[in-house]
């Protein structure tokens, strides 16, 4: 226990710094998969059909590729087709992009959950597509699907760690470095499970509170 | 105002509106009544096109329903939900000052003060920044119908507005619309209140089968009913038991 303590001490201060690149690479890729989800489902939504079947021929692929060969492709083969991304900037749009078809998902549970009555009251006013979506269907839509997006978050932090293959030091990365330097492999995996654990915990009773929040309304 | 000839609806292989045809002036209020799946809720649906006719004509003040014509239409006849179909993330005002602001672009303080004023005039002032769960049904039909005025239509059709309420609170909202009726406003009811088409509609339709069955004058249509199957409808609506 002595040394267990002595370790950890040693070797917190490089997994901390990993587990805040892991936060941020996890915050990144949120906000593009957030983008991205969102124009995928508005594209399927859309009445002009070629944007629904492309919208759904890009979720269907990005959804049969293994997140790990997705980032491969963007850092080691992009760079042959002269997209040099460094590291960084690859792992967040190859989990961005990978995530996006789990996004797409959540938001349009979220928004086919819309009352189709409201949209017909919408309609009635004389309300266009465009201004139904702003004003009816995504206000109500969205906050819908809060609790699985909050899901799909926890989700992505643990997928973070695939970025650890394109040498992105997150905190996977650091705790791999620091076992093969150090061989203390019980010390550092188990802290780096505790320190994911203490970042998911917290977003989990996030989701929770969310979901409580809408079993109210 | 509103006139429609041989409109046909089909759902599947389901005729539900065959060869309808009826004339409502401006200023007039007219009743629809009949069972239940006759095709009344349908009529009004088709024409403010929240469901496309198969075939016949509608024609709102001098314009043929079509699907370009549509936003035109809209602007000239609201509609009033059986179910109320408030926003539930906005507040009374907020509901109302939904269509002015953001479909006919009007400023947003002429619109609060106009909404205001419509709030006064269905009892529903004090209730402006109520959201709609926190309404009894009465009162949110009050701003459903204050929601349709707001758009200043030269038509309101109402689908079964009293049928989705406690029998205590469908007395305040017939009084509004008796109101309305008062002062001039084009309406057509989709209703089972009898009491409320006597007193305040011009014209009763009786509904039957997706045909118009029967129409008249409202005092003369419910004490001299030509039809048996219209005797017996409104025996049945009349006495229950």
């Amino acid at each position: 226990m002595q040394e267990f303590l002595a370790d950890a001490a040693l070797f917190l201060p490089v997994l901390l710094r990993g587990l805040g690149m892991t936060l941020l690479l996890t915050i990144a890729a949120l906000a593009v998969s957030i983008a991205l989800g969102l124009l995928w489902v508005l594209m399927g939504y859309s009445r002009f059909a070629p944007l629904r079947w492309i919208s759904r021929a890009i979720i269907n692929i990005i959804r049969g590729i293994p997140i790990i060969v997705q980032l491969f492709c963007i850092y080691f083969v992009l760079p042959e087709w002269g997209i040099d991304l460094p590291p960084f900037a690859a792992g967040v749009f190859g989990l961005g992009i990978a995530y996006s078809v789990y996004q797409a998902e959540n938001f349009r549970g979220g928004l086919s959950s819309v009352d189709k009555d409201l949209i017909e009251a919408g309609t009635m006013l004389g309300m266009t597509w465009p201004v139904l979506m702003r004003r009816v269907v995504l206000p109500l839509g969205i906050p819908a699907a809060l609790p699985s997006l909050g899901n799909t978050t926890i989700m992505l932090l643990k997928d973070s760690s695939i970025a650890s293959t394109i040498t992105i030091a997150e905190l996977t990365r650091a705790g791999q470095l620091l076992a093969i330097s150090t061989f203390k492999n019980g010390t550092v995996y188990l802290l780096i499970a505790l320190l994911y654990l203490a970042a998911s915990l917290p977003m989990a009773a996030g989701v929770r509170a969310l979901e409580r929040r809408f079993a109210r309304k | 105002m509103i006139r429609l000839r041989g409109v046909r609806k089909s759902f599947g292989a389901r005729d539900v509106l065959r060869d309808v045809g009826f004339d409502v002036a401006a200023g007039e209020v007219a009743c629809l009544i009949g069972p239940s799946g006759s095709g009344k809720s349908t009529i009004l649906r088709c024409i403010n096109g929240l469901e496309s006719h198969d075939a016949g004509t509608i024609e709102v003040d001098g314009m043929t329903v079509t699907p370009q014509s549509l936003p035109q239409v809209r602007a000239a006849v609201s509609m009033v939900f059986q179910r109320f179909n408030l926003f539930p993330h906005r507040t009374a005002l907020q509901n109302i000052i939904e269509g002015p602001v953001h479909v006919l672009g009007q400023p947003l303080a002429e619109a609060t003060a106009r909404a205001m004023a419509l709030l006064e005039r269905v009892g529903m002032a004090s209730h402006a920044q109520a959201f709609p769960r926190h309404l009894s049904g009465g009162q949110q039909q009050r701003v459903g119908i204050a929601r349709a005025l707001a758009m200043e239509p030269r038509a309101i059709l109402l689908d079964e507005p009293t049928s989705a309420l406690d029998p205590e609170r469908v007395g305040e909202v017939l009084k509004v619309m008796r109101d309305l009726a008062d002062g001039g406003m084009t309406m057509i009811v989709v209703t089972h209140e009898i009491a409320f088409a006597r007193e305040a509609a011009d014209s009763i339709l009786f509904v039957d089968n997706g045909v118009i069955a029967e129409q008249g004058p409202a005092a003369e249509f419910l004490a001299n009913p030509k039809t048996d199957r219209t005797r017996l409808f409104l025996s049945r609506v009349r006495h229950p038991i």
